[in-house]
C-alpha cells in the first residue's frame, strides 16, 4: 500500500510535467492541424534557459530563494516564448496552406536544428545543479518504507494545477480564447468576421512555448540534470499524452499527461524500468485501436 | 531603370528596411542572449556561467545585415547587396572570427545572399525581355528530367572505373545509394500509398538483425539470408501494420514512431539475444557468390582474387559492395515502377488521393495499405541486411529515430512519389554533408536547417510528381 502510494505521488508529479508539454501540442494541433514536432525541443530550451538564469542568480538565489525561483520561471517563460514565436514565424507560417506533410518535415528539421544548436552552444555534456528545494513531508511509514512527498513535488503539482486552471479560464472567458476557438473551428470564417488569424496562431505558439518552459524549469529543479537530448523523449511522451487524451482537447491533454505519468511510474515501480517507454507506447496503441480519437476527443466525421 | 526611380525607391524603402532589420536583430538578441550569450562550464563539481559577448554581438549583427539585405533585395537594390554579401563572405574567409561557427555563418550566409541577389537580378533582367524571346526554362527542365534517370544510372555504373573514384568517394557513394534504396522503399509507403510512416527504421533494424542473427546461429551466408531478412521485415510490417492501419494521418505517424522506438528499446534491452548496447560484431562479410574477399582465405576455399587470377586489393570488396547496393536499389526502383502500373499500385495511389471514394469503388483499404506497408518493409529489410554485411557490426545506435526522419525527409523533399527526386534529395542530404566532414560539429545543425529551408522553398518537394498515371484526355502541357 505504501509502495503504491509512493508510485502514485511520483506518477502525478511526472504527469504534471507531461501534461504541461502536451497542452502545447494539443493547442497547435487544434488550431492548425499539424504536429509541432519541435515542441519537445522548446521544452528542452526552456530547461536550459532556466538553468542558466538560475546559475547567474547564484546557488542560493542571492538570499531570496522564492523570489529567485520565480524570476527564473518568468525569465524562462518569456525567453522560451520568443523561441516559440520565432519557430512559427520561420518554419510554419510560410507553409500555411501547404500539405501537412510539408509542415511535419519542416518541424522535424527544426527539431534537429534546435537540438544541435543547443549542443553546439552549451556543449554535449550533461549539466547538473545542486538540489535547491530540499526536504518533504513523510506521509506514512511501515516496515522501514516511508512514503515521502517532497516539497518540490508539491510545488510542481500546485504550479501545474494553478497554470492549467488559469489557462482554461483564458480559453473559456477572454477574447483571445474566443478567437482561438473560432480559428480552431474555421479559420477562413474567423478571418471574415475580423479575427487576426496569424496573430492568434502566433499567440498559440507563445502560450504553448511558455507552458513548455514551465515544464522545463520544473524538470531542472526536480531532476537536477539536463542535457540537449531531453526534449526528444519528453516530446514524444507528451505527444502520446495529447493523443491519448484526444488531440485538440485541452482537458484531454491534462488527463493524458496524468495517465502517461502514472503508467510510467507504476510500470517502473512494479515491473522493469527498461521497458517503461514500451509500456507507454503500447497503451497508446491500444487506446488508438479501440478509441481512435483518444479518450476525450470528439469523433472526426469525414464528409464527402 | 532610371536614376530617378532608383532614388525614389531608395528613399521609400530605407526606413522600413532599417526598421525590419532592427526588429529582426532585437528578436535574434532575445533568442541568443541565454544560449549563445552565456555558456555553462563546469568548475569543479559545480557549473558556472561565463559570458560570450563577442559571439553574441557578431551573431546579432549578422542577423541585422541579413534582414537588411533581404529587404533591400525586395526594394530592387541587387548590386549593392551582392557586393556587400560577397564582402561579408570574404571577411569570414579571411579573418578568424571568435568561433569557427560564426565564420561558417558568415561565408555560407554571404554566399547564399549573393546567390539570391544574382538570381533576382537575372529575373529582373528577364522580365525586360519580351515573352516570345524568353527561354522556356520549365520546358527545358522537363526535357532534362527525361534523360536524367538513364544518365544517372550510366554514371553510377561507370563510377568505380573513373580515375577520381578513391575509397572515400566509393564509401560516400555506397552510403548515398543505401539511402536511395531506403528512400525508394519508403516511397512505396509514403509516396504511393500516402501512409505517413515515422518508424521505417524499425524494418531496417529488423533486416539487419535478422541477417546478423541468422548468420550467427545457423551459419548461413549473405545470399541465403537476404531473402529471409526481407521476409522477416515484411512479416513485421504486417504484424505492426495490421492493428494500426485503420488510423488516419497523424495518428498513424505517431504510432509508427512509437513502434520504431519500441523495436529499438527491445533490441537495446534483450541482452541475451541481441547483445544489447554492445550490438553484434563479426557479422559475416559478403561473398562474391561464394567467393570471399580475403587475402588469405581458409583452407579449401578459393577467394575472389585467386578465382580471377588478379592481385589482392582490399578495394575489391568496396567495389563489390557498391555494385551490390546499386543492384538492390535498381531492383527496388524497377519493382516500384512496375507495380505502379498494376492494379494494386493504382489502388495505392487512388487510396492516397481519396479513401472514401476508393471504398465506394470496392477497394479494401486495409488490405491495400497492408500490402504497401509490407512491401515497403521488405525493401527496408533488404537494405538492413546490406547495412549489416557492409558494417560487419550492428548495434541499436544505428537505428534511432533520426534515421527514420532522414529517410522520410529524403522522400518528402524529393517530391512524394518521384523516383528521381529521391535520388536528388539523397545526394543533397547525405552526399553533400559527407564531403564537409571537417565541419562535423555543424553537420546536423546544417542538416536540420536545410530540411526547413528546402521545405519552405519547395513545399511539394524538389520534383513533385503527383500526376495521375492515367488520364482521360490527352496530356496537356502544364503552364
Amino acid at each position: 500500500m505504501e509502495y503504491f502510494l509512493q508510485q502514485l505521488i511520483n506518477g502525478v508529479t511526472l504527469g504534471a510535467v507531461y501534461g504541461l508539454i502536451a497542452i502545447g501540442y494539443t493547442l497547435v494541433y487544434g488550431i492548425i492541424g499539424m504536429i509541432n514536432f519541435a515542441h519537445g525541443e522548446v521544452y528542452m530550451i526552456g530547461a536550459f534557459i532556466a538553468m542558466i538564469a538560475f546559475l547567474i542568480l547564484g546557488p542560493d538565489g542571492g538570499g531570496y530563494l522564492v523570489l529567485a525561483l520565480l524570476t527564473v520561471l518568468i525569465v524562462s517563460m518569456m525567453l522560451t516564448a520568443v523561441y516559440g514565436w520565432t519557430l512559427e514565424r520561420l518554419a510554419y507560417r510560410p507553409l500555411r496552406g501547404s500539405t501537412r506533410l510539408a509542415a511535419l518535415i519542416s518541424a522535424i528539421g527544426m527539431s534537429i536544428a534546435l537540438q544541435n544548436y543547443v549542443q553546439l552552444t552549451q556543449g554535449a555534456r550533461t549539466k547538473a545543479i545542486q538540489p535547491v528545494i530540499q526536504g518533504g513531508i513523510e506521509l506514512a511509514e511501515r516496515d522501514g518504507f516511508a512514503v515521502s512527498l517532497s516539497y518540490i513535488q508539491i510545488v510542481i503539482v500546485v504550479v501545474t494545477v494553478a497554470l492549467m486552471a488559469s489557462f482554461s479560464l483564458v480559453i473559456a472567458r477572454t477574447a483571445l480564447g474566443r478567437a482561438q476557438r473560432a480559428c480552431e473551428q474555421d479559420r477562413e470564417m474567423a478571418a471574415l468576421v475580423g479575427i487576426n488569424v496569424d496573430r492568434t496562431i502566433s499567440v498559440t505558439f507563445v502560450i504553448g512555448a511558455s507552458l513548455a518552459a514551465v515544464a522545463g524549469t520544473m524538470a531542472v529543479f526536480y531532476y537536477g540534470v539536463i542535457d540537449f537530448f531531453i526534449g526528444f523523449l519528453a516530446g514524444i511522451k507528451a505527444f502520446t499524452a495529447a493523443v491519448l487524451g484526444g488531440i485538440g482537447s485541452i482537458p484531454g491533454a491534462m488527463l493524458g499527461g496524468l495517465l502517461i505519468g502514472l503508467i510510467e511510474a507504476f510500470w517502473s515501480g512494479y515491473f522493469t524500468t527498461e521497458y517503461k517507454d514500451v509500456a507507454a507506447f503500447s497503451i497508446l496503441v491500444l487506446v488508438l485501436i479501440f478509441r481512435p480519437t483518444g479518450l476525450l476527443g470528439r469523433p472526426e466525421i469525414e464528409k464527402v | 531603370m532610371t536614376a530617378g526611380t532608383l532614388a525614389e525607391r531608395g528613399a521609400a524603402f530605407l526606413p522600413t528596411a532599417l526598421k525590419e532589420a532592427g526588429i529582426a536583430a532585437g528578436i535574434a538578441l532575445l533568442l541568443a542572449l541565454p544560449l549563445v550569450g552565456a555558456r555553462t562550464v563546469s568548475e569543479g563539481s559545480a557549473f558556472v556561467v561565463t559570458p560570450r559577448i563577442v559571439e553574441l554581438a557578431l551573431g546579432v549583427a549578422f542577423v541585422f545585415a541579413g534582414r537588411l539585405a533581404i529587404a533591400s533585395l525586395r526594394g530592387g537594390h541587387h548590386l549593392p547587396v551582392i557586393v556587400g554579401a560577397l564582402a561579408v563572405a570574404a571577411l569570414g574567409w579571411r579573418f578568424a572570427l571568435p568561433s569557427a561557427f560564426l565564420g561558417v555563418v558568415a561565408i555560407a550566409g554571404g554566399l547564399a545572399v549573393a546567390c539570391i541577389g544574382a538570381i533576382g537580378l537575372l529575373r529582373a533582367r528577364r522580365d525586360e525581355i519580351p515573352a516570345v524571346a524568353r527561354i522556356d526554362t520549365a520546358g527545358l527542365l522537363r526535357q532534362a528530367l527525361g534523360w536524367l534517370g538513364p544518365a544517372l544510372i550510366a554514371l553510377a555504373i561507370v563510377l568505380p572505373f573513373l580515375p577520381f573514384a578513391d575509397r572515400r568517394l566509393m564509401d560516400i557513394a555506397i552510403l548515398v545509394l543505401t539511402y536511395v534504396m531506403l528512400g525508394w522503399g519508403l516511397n512505396i509507403v509514403v509516396g504511393l500509398a500516402g501512409l505517413l510512416d515515422l518508424g521505417y527504421v524499425a524494418f531496417y533494424a529488423v533486416g539487419a538483425y535478422s541477417y546478423a542473427l541468422i548468420a550467427r546461429e545457423f551459419g548461413l551466408d549473405f545470399w541465403s539470408c537476404l531473402p529471409l531478412a526481407g521476409v522477416f521485415a515484411a512479416f513485421f510490417g504486417i504484424i505492426l501494420g495490421f492493428p494500426v492501419l485503420r488510423l488516419r494521418g497523424d495518428y498513424l505517424a505517431i504510432v509508427t514512431l512509437g513502434f520504431g522506438e519500441m523495436i529499438r528499446i527491445i533490441l537495446l534491452n534483450w541482452y541475451n539475444f541481441t547483445g544489447g548496447p554492445d550490438g553484434i560484431s563479426g557479422v559475416p562479410r559478403p561473398t562474391f557468390f561464394g567467393l570471399p574477399f580475403k587475402r588469405a582465405p581458409p583452407e579449401g576455399v578459393e577467394s575472389f582474387h585467386q578465382f580471377l587470377g588478379i592481385d589482392y586489393a582490399s578495394i575489391h570488396r568496396t567495389y563489390f559492395l557498391y555494385f551490390l547496393v546499386l543492384a538492390l536499389a535498381l531492383i527496388t526502383n524497377a519493382f516500384t515502377l512496375r507495380i505502379r502500373r498494376l492494379p494494386i499500385g493504382r489502388a495505392w495511389e487512388a487510396l492516397r488521393e481519396d479513401e472514401i471514394a476508393c471504398r465506394s469503388l470496392g477497394i479494401n483499404p486495409t488490405n491495400t495499405k497492408l500490402t504497401a506497408f509490407a512491401i515497403g518493409a521488405m525493401f527496408g529489410g533488404f537494405a538492413g541486411s546490406f547495412f549489416a554485411t557492409r558494417q560487419g557490426f550492428i548495434s541499436p545506435e544505428s537505428f534511432t529515430f533520426i534515421e527514420s526522419a532522414i529517410i522520410l525527409a529524403i522522400v518528402v523533399l524529393g517530391g512524394m512519389g518521384s523516383q528521381i527526386g529521391v535520388v536528388l534529395a539523397a545526394l543533397v542530404l547525405i552526399g553533400l554533408p559527407e564531403f564537409f566532414r571537417e565541419l562535423h560539429e555543424y553537420r546536423m545543425l546544417a542538416f536540420g536547417a536545410c530540411m526547413v529551408l528546402i521545405t519552405v522553398w519547395r513545399p511539394r518537394g524538389l520534383l513533385a510528381s503527383r500526376d495521375p498515371m492515367i488520364r482521360l484526355s490527352r496530356r496537356r502541357a502544364r503552364p
